[in-house]
C-alpha cells in the first residue's frame, strides 16, 4: 500500500514536471502564433542563436525596409533584387538536416517576394504587399538560423484594412515602412528579437 | 521600292511559316488531386467562378479561343499562360508547402479586393471573366476563411526548441 502511495506520489510529480515543461513549450507556440492572432499584444522577448549566415539577407531586407519607409520605390526596386540575390547564395545544406525543409520553403517564399518587389518598381503599394509577406518570412528565418544584431518585430494595426502587419527593425524608433510619410509613426514593437 | 516586292515575300512566308509552329499545349483533361477545388473541397459555385475567372491563365487547362489558332497570337497567349501558371497555378496548389499556400492566398486576395485580378485587358475581351460585386466579395470571403485555416494549421511555425529561451 505504501508502495502504491509512493509510486503514486512519483508519478504525479514526474506528470506535474511533465506539464511544466509542456507549459513551457505551449508558451513558446502561443509566443509565435499570436504574432499573427492577437496583434495588439506585446510580446516578450526571444533569444536566438549568434549567427553571421543570414547576415546579407539581413542587410538587404533592411535597406529594402528604408527604401519604402522612405517611399522611394526604385530604390525598393534595386534592395530587392540584391536581397534575391543574397537568398539565391544563401546555403541550406550548411544548416541542420531538421531544419532545411523549412528553411527551403521560407527561401523559396521570400524569394518570390523580392523578386516581385524589384519587378514592381514604380508600384509602391503592390511593393509594399509583398514585403509585408516577407517580413514574416524573414522574422520565421532568423528565429531558426539566428541573427547578428538584435531586431525589434513592430507591429502596424493598420495595414491592409486593419488587418494589420508586421515589420523587421534595427531600430526601436517607429518608421513605417507600409505607409512611409503618410503614416510615419505608426506602429509598436511587439516583441524583440535578442541574440544570445 | 524595288525591294519591297521581296521583302514583302518574305514577310508573308514567314506569317505562314509560323501557323505551324504549335500552340494550344496547356490542355489536359483530369483535375488533379492537386488541384485547389479538390485541395479544399471548394464549393461547386466557388469552383466555377474559379475555372471561368482564373483558370485559364492559373492552371494546367487553358479553355483556347478561336483566335489562338492564329500565330503570332497563339505564341503570345502561351507566353502569358506560362507567366501566370509560374506566378500561380491552381491546377498544382496542393504541391505547395504551407508557407507558399498561405502567402499565394494573401496574394490572391489583395489582387482580387483591389481588382487587379483578372487582369483588365483580358476580361475586355472575356466579359464573362468579370467579377460581379457578388462574386468578388464571395470569393473573398471565402478566400480569408481558408488563409486562417492554413495559419492554424501551417505546421511550419518555427517550432519551441528553436527559440534558446523567452524572456
Amino acid at each position: 500500500m505504501i508502495m502504491l502511495s509512493l509510486a503514486l506520489v512519483s508519478w504525479g510529480a514526474s506528470a506535474q514536471h511533465d506539464h511544466s515543461k509542456m507549459g513551457h513549450a505551449t508558451e513558446g507556440q502561443t509566443n509565435m502564433d499570436s504574432k499573427m492572432a492577437n496583434k495588439s499584444m506585446v510580446q516578450p522577448s526571444v533569444k536566438v542563436e549568434r549567427s553571421k549566415s543570414a547576415t546579407a539577407i539581413i542587410d538587404n531586407y533592411l535597406a529594402l525596409k528604408d527604401a519604402l519607409v522612405a517611399d522611394n520605390s526604385n530604390k525598393a526596386s534595386s534592395s530587392g533584387k540584391t536581397l534575391f540575390d543574397a537568398f539565391a547564395k544563401f546555403d541550406i545544406s550548411a544548416h541542420p538536416k531538421s531544419q532545411q525543409k523549412e528553411l527551403a520553403e521560407i527561401i523559396e517564399d521570400a524569394s518570390e517576394h523580392a523578386e516581385h518587389i524589384f519587378e514592381n518598381s514604380g508600384n509602391i503599394d503592390h511593393q509594399r504587399e509583398h514585403f509585408e509577406i516577407l517580413s514574416t518570412d524573414i522574422n520565421d528565418l532568423v528565429i531558426i538560423i539566428g541573427s547578428d544584431r538584435t531586431l525589434y518585430q513592430t507591429f502596424c494595426p493598420m495595414y491592409n484594412k486593419n488587418e494589420g502587419g508586421v515589420w523587421l527593425s534595427a531600430s526601436r524608433e517607429i518608421k513605417n515602412p507600409f505607409y512611409g510619410s503618410k503614416m510615419m509613426k505608426c506602429g509598436s514593437v511587439q516583441q524583440e528579437i535578442t541574440v544570445e | 521600292m524595288k525591294l519591297l516586292k521581296p521583302i514583302g515575300f518574305v514577310l508573308l512566308i514567314v506569317l505562314v511559316g509560323i501557323q505551324f509552329i504549335p500552340s494550344r499545349s496547356n490542355q489536359s483533361t483530369e483535375v488533379p488531386s492537386t488541384d485547389f477545388v479538390k485541395t479544399y473541397k471548394v464549393s461547386e459555385q466557388l469552383g466555377q467562378i474559379l475555372y471561368t475567372s482564373c483558370y485559364n491563365c492559373h492552371s494546367n487547362n487553358t479553355n483556347y479561343p478561336w483566335y489562338s489558332w492564329v500565330q503570332p497570337v497563339g505564341m503570345l497567349l502561351e507566353n502569358h499562360i506560362n507567366k501566370g501558371k509560374e506566378e500561380l497555378n491552381f491546377s498544382e496548389f496542393g504541391t505547395y508547402s504551407g508557407r507558399k499556400q498561405k502567402s499565394k492566398l494573401t496574394a490572391m486576395i489583395s489582387q482580387v479586393e483591389d481588382g487587379e485580378m483578372p487582369l483588365a485587358s483580358y476580361t475586355f475581351i472575356h466579359r464573362e471573366a468579370r467579377l460581379s460585386a457578388v462574386d468578388k466579395n464571395n470569393l473573398v470571403d471565402y478566400l480569408k476563411t481558408l488563409k486562417l485555416a492554413t495559419q492554424k494549421n501551417r505546421g511550419n511555425e518555427p517550432r519551441p526548441e528553436n527559440i534558446i529561451s523567452i524572456l
